[in-house]
């Protein structure tokens, strides 16, 4: 994407799209993955709460349904805290 | 350039200096003149030694440096006679109005006067007379009037009034009276030359 | 035209009122108490619409300031010295924010030594925060220029600083013109905000890194370059409606005059003085009057003086480069590029608050008759009022 001159930006330095911060993938700096046990999981939404980064998919049913890999930095966090270890991580291989 | 009348007021901190040369120089101002009133610039303090000024003029007034040569000096209180350069820089046709019991001829021999005019009014008796309490400004206001000649009683009164009525917002209507007594009888028992 | 006997404080404190604006959050500080003082009380009395803020320190006072800037509201404040110091961080913010505020400031020495007394370390201290810069030079001046800060600073968007000096003018009473409040209102027009948070979801002051920070710089750059046609014509605009004029530079019987003084607010009015009866002594001196420090009006200054053969500068504080004041060195590099310069001598003056008066200023001029025949300066930076 190319960059605006100063002549193009909006002035006093604001952002006028709302949720641009979603555009900023935060998943390539990820040197461990989460993986997940389906077969484990009781869907106490632990991990949920503890993820900094929002990465864990939550259903409208309020079920457990994944991790949003565009965005999980994989600190390991989830793997850590989860009750029914449903979460291990492993060496990412790029 | 238009000239510039220059006062010059001694006082004490809480003698009202600095609200005398306010509502001297707003007087003024309704006489259509040009004013400037400030007080020497400093910590207040209740019984030190103060300074308050007042440059008139018929046109606008732009000089923003201290008053060094008054044309005329008001002494609030006499005992700042000995403390204080009361005469300094009074101009040689200069007039002083001092706030006490003794006679102009004492005075101008104790402050060393030679061509000065000087005036004397009791305006602590007055003030204790009309407002139970020395408060000399207003009377020395009503004496600096009559001297310079700059307002007449009517209009300084009338104006006072006006002040003294938004300063106090409509209470204190004794206080208002005493002080407009004060200018009336200060104006009135001025003596000296 | 109502006519009051106003302080400097008292008059900015009217324009205030007369402004009504939405949002002021404030501190009070000697000797800019009672322009705060007083606005809380037409709060208090419900003469203003005005949200006032009563802060804890002048920090919070221009942090809430700038919030309510960004939020879309027409907002004031005022301060001096240390005060305006310990609102440094916040003012490269709001400038950078593009927020438009108004600070109604007084000049005072900044400590230490602890001062309360008139000089302009403060306000030259913050000369590089990115606010336009106002020098008053007595209360007329400050009620005026108060009300066209609104305007200037609602079109450059960029926060505005006007300021009175310290006793000076702020505590010394003098004849005001005041204008009627429907006139105030119908000059400076309905608010202006360059966004509003209420209109559209954006986000305000976000990190800025390598990409685009210097971006974001240069476009401030740009309306501080873009401001003097904005603060002519604003200025113009008052002097058609009201009849007193303004603008970047006064110049005062420059007219055939050899040698220029130059000086920033209350001492103009005194240097007037010194200048007529210098002028009636047949000394060719006139005054410049430098009322907008920032954007410093590099292109106007080299017009007006390239051709004189001398200019005394009058710098009401320093700059610690041991090159003299701010006014001298801004000026002295503005010259930089005349073909011919006029032979320059920067005097400091009145800090803390000593006084300057008709003499010396007179005086100033009187040994430029002799740099003036010499054609050499012996003495770049010298010193008004000082024991040596
Ligand atoms: S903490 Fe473990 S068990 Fe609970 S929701 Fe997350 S993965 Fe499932
Ligand atoms: S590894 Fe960290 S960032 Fe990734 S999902 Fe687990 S807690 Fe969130």
């Amino acid at each position: 994407m190319a960059l605006s001159s100063w002549k193009e930006l909006p002035i006093g330095t604001i952002i006028t799209k709302p949720g641009s911060a979603r555009e900023f993938k935060t998943g390539d700096w990820r040197s461990q993955r989460p993986i997940w046990d389906p077969e484990k999981c009781i869907h106490c939404l632990i991990c949920f709460i503890y993820c900094p980064d929002s990465s864990i998919k939550v259903n409208s049913e309020g079920k457990m349904t994944g991790i949003d890999l565009d965005y999980c930095k994989g600190c390991g966090i989830c793997e850590e805290e989860c009750p029914k270890q449903a979460i291990h991580m492993e060496i990412e291989k790029r | 350039m238009e000239k510039i009348f220059e006062v010059r007021w001694h006082g004490r901190g809480g003698q009202g200096a600095k609200t005398a040369a306010i509502l001297f120089g707003d007087a003024a101002m309704s006489t259509g003149k040009y004013l400037q009133a400030f007080p020497e610039y400093g910590p207040e303090r209740m019984g030190a030694p103060v300074q308050a000024f007042n440059r008139l003029s018929d046109s606008k007034i732009t000089l923003h440096c201290g008053v060094k040569e008054p044309d005329v000096v008001v002494v609030l209180d006499p005992t700042l006679l000995e403390s204080q350069p009361v005469t300094k820089g009074l101009k040689s046709d200069g007039t002083i109005i001092i706030n006490t019991l003794l006679e102009s001829k004492e005075l101008r021999k104790k402050l060393n006067l030679a061509t000065q005019k000087v005036f004397t009014i009791n305006a602590s008796g007055i003030s204790r007379d009309t407002l139970g309490r020395e408060l000399p400004n207003t009377p020395m206001l009503g004496a600096l009037a009559k001297v310079t000649e700059i307002i007449g009683l009517e209009d300084l009164i009338a104006y006072t009034k006006k002040k003294l009525v938004k300063k106090f917002r409509g209470k204190g209507s004794g206080v208002i009276e005493g002080n407009l007594e004060s200018i009336k009888r200060a104006y009135n028992s001025v003596r000296g030359g | 035209m109502p006519i009051r006997a106003l302080t400097g404080n008292e008059a900015m404190a009217e324009a205030m009122r007369q402004i009504n604006p939405d949002v002021v959050a404030a501190y009070p500080i000697t000797p800019a108490t009672e322009i705060v003082q007083l606005f809380a009380s037409f709060v208090a009395d419900g003469l203003v619409d005005t949200e006032f803020v009563p802060v804890e320190s002048e920090h919070s006072a221009i942090a809430a300031c700038t919030g309510a800037a960004a939020a879309g509201a027409r907002v004031m404040t005022s301060t001096a010295s240390q005060g305006l110091a310990l609102m440094h961080e916040i003012l490269y913010i709001a400038a950078g924010l593009r927020a438009p505020i108004v600070i109604c400031e007084v000049n005072r020495s900044m400590s230490s030594p602890i001062n309360i007394h008139c000089d302009h370390s403060d306000t030259m201290g913050s000369r590089e925060a990115g606010w336009i810069q106002i020098f008053a030079e007595d209360a007329q001046d400050a009620y005026d220029l108060t009300i066209q800060a609104i305007r200037i600073s609602e079109e450059v968007l960029l926060p505005v600083i006007v300021s009175t000096d310290a006793f000076i003018i702020s505590h010394s009473m003098q004849r005001v013109d005041i204008l009627e409040d429907n006139e105030v209102q119908k000059f400076i027009g309905p608010h202006k905000s360059p966004y509003s948070l209420f209109e559209k979801t954006i986000t305000i002051g976000p990190l800025d890194l390598q990409d685009y920070f210097f971006e974001h710089k240069r476009q401030q750059i740009d309306a501080m370059w873009k401001s003097p046609q904005i603060i002519e014509k604003v200025a113009k605009e008052f002097a058609t409606k009201f009849g007193r004029t303004y603008g970047f530079l006064e110049q005062y019987r420059m007219e055939g005059a050899e040698q220029v003084i130059i000086a920033c607010g209350s001492t103009c009015g005194t240097a007037r003085v010194a200048i007529d009866t210098l002028r009636e002594k047949g000394i060719k001196v006139g005054l410049l009057n430098l009322r907008v420090m920032r954007p410093f009006p590099h292109a106007k200054l080299l017009e007006l003086l390239k051709s004189f053969k001398l200019v005394s500068i009058l710098d009401r504080s320093v700059t610690m480069s041991t090159m003299g004041g701010p006014v001298y060195v801004e000026l002295r590099s503005a010259l930089y590029d005349a073909p011919e310069r006029p032979l320059l001598v920067d005097y400091i003056y009145g800090l803390g608050g000593r006084d300057i008066d008709v003499e010396q200023i007179m005086d100033v001029a009187l040994k430029g008759e002799q740099i003036i025949k010499k054609n050499k300066v012996e003495k770049p930076v010298d010193y008004i009022g000082l024991r040596e």
